[in-house]
């Protein structure tokens, strides 16, 4: 197995070394072999509200977790077949690097120095998030652009701060600020109207939305002023559960560019169009060459739906977030959302 | 305590007199009840009149006051956590036991020898209901939570820290240089940290030594990271104790031809146990806090599974009732647990009444 570890853990190498001897154990083989070993996929997750959080019954909920339900899917047939592993900011880098996890679906954003110092590689992007504006409805304003002279809530020294000074800088208008130390303050200046704008990652104030006493009188912009491209990461050194992984998300992509819904996907098994066909493995050729059940796709599918079916359920309309899907929609609308072909 | 006792002995009427007797606690009586009349209306409004006892997330929105109705819906979640619905009586009853058994220990007249069997077993019987196997459906620690994971680390935690602590003491008072050294360094090294320090090597530092593919579960090392903990605080309350045995006492066992091991078991640690209870009542109250320290790992204890509760799309921003229960549940056993230790103090140390 390739060198996947940060160099300064090196140092550590003789304990590792110490300690194999003593648990008599090999190396275990790539990932994607101990996934099938054990049949199940440990993945990764945060608790955060619609990423992912237990439901009262202990169920995972949430877009994360229906990612990693969707790689089970691909697997196994089975979506149940996951071990949701919490992990924590602090902790969750640890926990993919040190094996624990074999995916980590726990909204990363995607940098280049996670990738390389980490030794990650990262998916598909599953979500482009950054810093946006709520607004009240009644400021009647429809663009960022349009906030000329606005007053705006932040909390000082944050980047959330300096994008902000540098959006208006760039867009040549000007904001007032009101500044406060903690995010429950700067919540309650928003609510008493204390100030026009509230601004954190879109996702975030989608989710302050939702717990505002009138939800519906507060707009989200559709600009974002910062990049927050959210992905999956799996270690160095497994490039076929790697491509798995990717290839699990694309499919929710490409299910939605076909038009293909959870409820409808049985429909499509007499469709004449070929590359459809080819995608839900009723002509055979994609499954055999990523190695898995040829109806793959259709599995996932029929597990999680496509990406924007777990997207509205657990952000957008069919949730209590109501978060549109601005940048999150297909290419083929306007949104940054692609798959590359199956074929 | 003084004033309690004393309140006791003259009713009513000598409480309030101590209340008001002087002009000072006059005014310290008029300011707290004041406090008090601030304080109160509010919180009852709050609590009370204005709370939403039941329904789904909607008839709380606009309340006015607390959603009870959010802890009606998550009370399950709260107590057992991840643990499958289908088996959560296993859960609850694992709860039990372990309290079970903390209350069957609480009385000076059953400290035999039999009860650190008991402990042993209801340790096991709780491991197995927990996890499973031999005919139960096995449940894996990663879903263990809530309350019973709370009860399990504290109580697994004191248990084994405890013969480990009393070997430190004893290592520590050890005439040889190298158990002494040995002894020194664990207990300093440990007490110098923070448990969240420990919790990180355990957790971070720890599987990055292993090699790939081996993996010790997280509840393992976090359990045996909070062990350590514990054994270093008990090894210094159990020494100091044992500090305070009179000289006298070894002296005169020995001279009676006792050997050393025989006065240290049946003259010495007897004496010196007995005087660690206070502290070591101090010590589990704290331990029991501790515990909540693992979520920053992602293990589900109560305090966690509370924060994961509110995290919920559904149940948003229910924090200041999520936390209250919280707190209430910490304070009531805490509360017990500590007037639970004045009472065995008095109990143990007869002479020292006043």
């Amino acid at each position: 197995m390739p060198d996947r570890k940060p160099v300064s853990l090196r140092l550590l190498a003789p304990f590792a070394a110490a300690l194999a001897l003593i648990a008599g154990t090999a190396q275990a083989g790539p990932t994607l072999d101990a996934v099938k070993a054990r049949s199940t996929v440990k993945c990764g997750v945060l608790n955060s509200p619609g990423g992912s959080a237990p439901d009262a019954n202990g169920e995972w909920r949430g877009f994360n977790a229906d990612f990693c339900r969707a790689i089970a899917a691909a697997l196994f047939n089975d979506p149940r077949k996951v071990e949701f592993v919490a992990t924590t900011r602090q902790q969750r880098f640890t926990a993919i690097q040190s094996g624990e996890v074999d995916v980590l679906i726990a909204g990363v954003t995607q940098t280049v120095t996670r990738a390389l110092q980490l030794g990650l590689h990262f998916g598909p992007i599953v979500l482009h998030d950054g810093q946006g504006f709520l607004v009240p409805k009644a400021l009647k304003v429809a663009k960022a652009t349009e906030l000329d002279g606005a007053t705006v809530c932040t909390m000082p020294g944050t980047t959330t701060e300096l994008n902000v000074t540098d959006f208006f800088r760039l867009n040549k208008i000007s904001y007032k600020p009101v500044v406060a130390e903690e995010f429950r303050e700067v919540l309650a200046a928003f609510t008493a109207g204390r100030c026009d704008v509230l601004t954190q990652d879109a996702s975030a104030l989608a989710i302050t939305r939702s717990q505002l006493p009138k939800p519906d009188d507060y707009v989200l912009l559709p600009e974002r002023i910062s990049k927050e491209p959210i992905a999956p990461a799996v270690r160095f050194g497994d490039d076929q559960w790697q491509e798995i992984v990717n290839w699990t998300i694309w499919a929710t992509i490409q299910a939605e560019e076909f038009g293909i819904a959870r409820d409808t996907v049985d429909g499509f098994a007499g469709s004449p169009d070929p590359s459809v066909r080819r995608f839900l493995g009723i002509d055979p050729g994609i499954g055999e060459a990523i190695r898995l059940d040829p109806r793959w796709a259709y599995n996932i599918v029929k597990a999680v739906g496509n990406y924007g079916e777990i997207f509205e359920r657990n952000y957008g309309k069919d949730s209590p977030l109501k978060f549109a899907r601005g940048p999150n929609e297909l290419v083929q609308r306007g949104g940054l959302i692609v798959s590359p072909p199956f074929r | 305590m003084t004033a309690v006792r004393l309140a006791h002995l003259g009713g009513g009427r000598a409480w309030l007199r101590r209340c008001v007797g002087t002009p000072l606690n006059a005014a310290l009586t008029a300011a707290a009840l004041g406090l008090l009349a601030l304080a109160l209306p509010p919180l009852l409004r709050w609590a009370v009149l204005d709370a939403v006892w039941s329904g789904p997330p909607s008839a709380c929105r606009g309340a006015a006051g607390a959603c009870w109705a959010f802890i009606a819906a998550k009370l399950r979640f709260i107590l057992v956590g991840l643990y499958p619905p289908a088996a959560a009586w296993r859960a609850v009853a694992a709860a039990g036991l372990l309290g079970g058994l903390v209350l069957l220990s609480a009385h000076p007249r059953l400290w035999r020898p039999w009860l650190l069997g008991a402990w042993a077993a209801g340790l096991a019987a709780t491991l197995w209901l927990l996890g499973g196997g031999g005919g139960l459906e096995p449940v894996a620690s990663r879903l263990w939570g809530g309350l019973p994971l709370t009860l399990l680390l504290t109580a697994g935690g004191l248990v084994a820290g405890f013969p480990l602590g009393v070997a430190l003491a004893l290592a520590r008072r050890s005439r040889r240089r190298t158990p002494r050294l040995l002894a020194t360094v664990v207990i300093e090294t440990v007490r110098g940290l923070p448990l969240i320090v420990i919790l990180y090597v355990a957790s971070l530092v720890f599987p990055l030594m292993l090699p790939g593919g081996i993996s010790v579960d997280k509840l393992l090392r976090a359990g045996a990271g909070m062990t350590l903990f514990a054994a270093a605080y008990i090894a210094e309350a159990v020494r100091a104790a044992l500090q305070a045995v009179p000289r006298g006492q070894a002296e005169a066992a020995l001279s009676l031809g006792l050997r050393p091991t025989l006065v240290l078991l049946l003259v010495v640690l007897p004496q010196g146990l007995k005087m660690a209870i206070p502290s070591l009542v101090t010590i589990a109250i704290g331990f029991f806090q501790d515990t909540s320290l693992v979520a920053v790992i992602g293990v589900f204890d109560l305090l966690n599974t509370t924060r994961a509760a509110t995290l919920d799309s559904e149940w948003l921003g229910f924090h200041d009732e999520a936390y209250s229960f919280v707190a209430a549940v910490y304070f009531v056993v805490c509360a017990a647990a500590s007037h639970y230790g004045l009472w065995l103090e008095r109990r143990l140390n007869p002479e020292r009444r006043r």
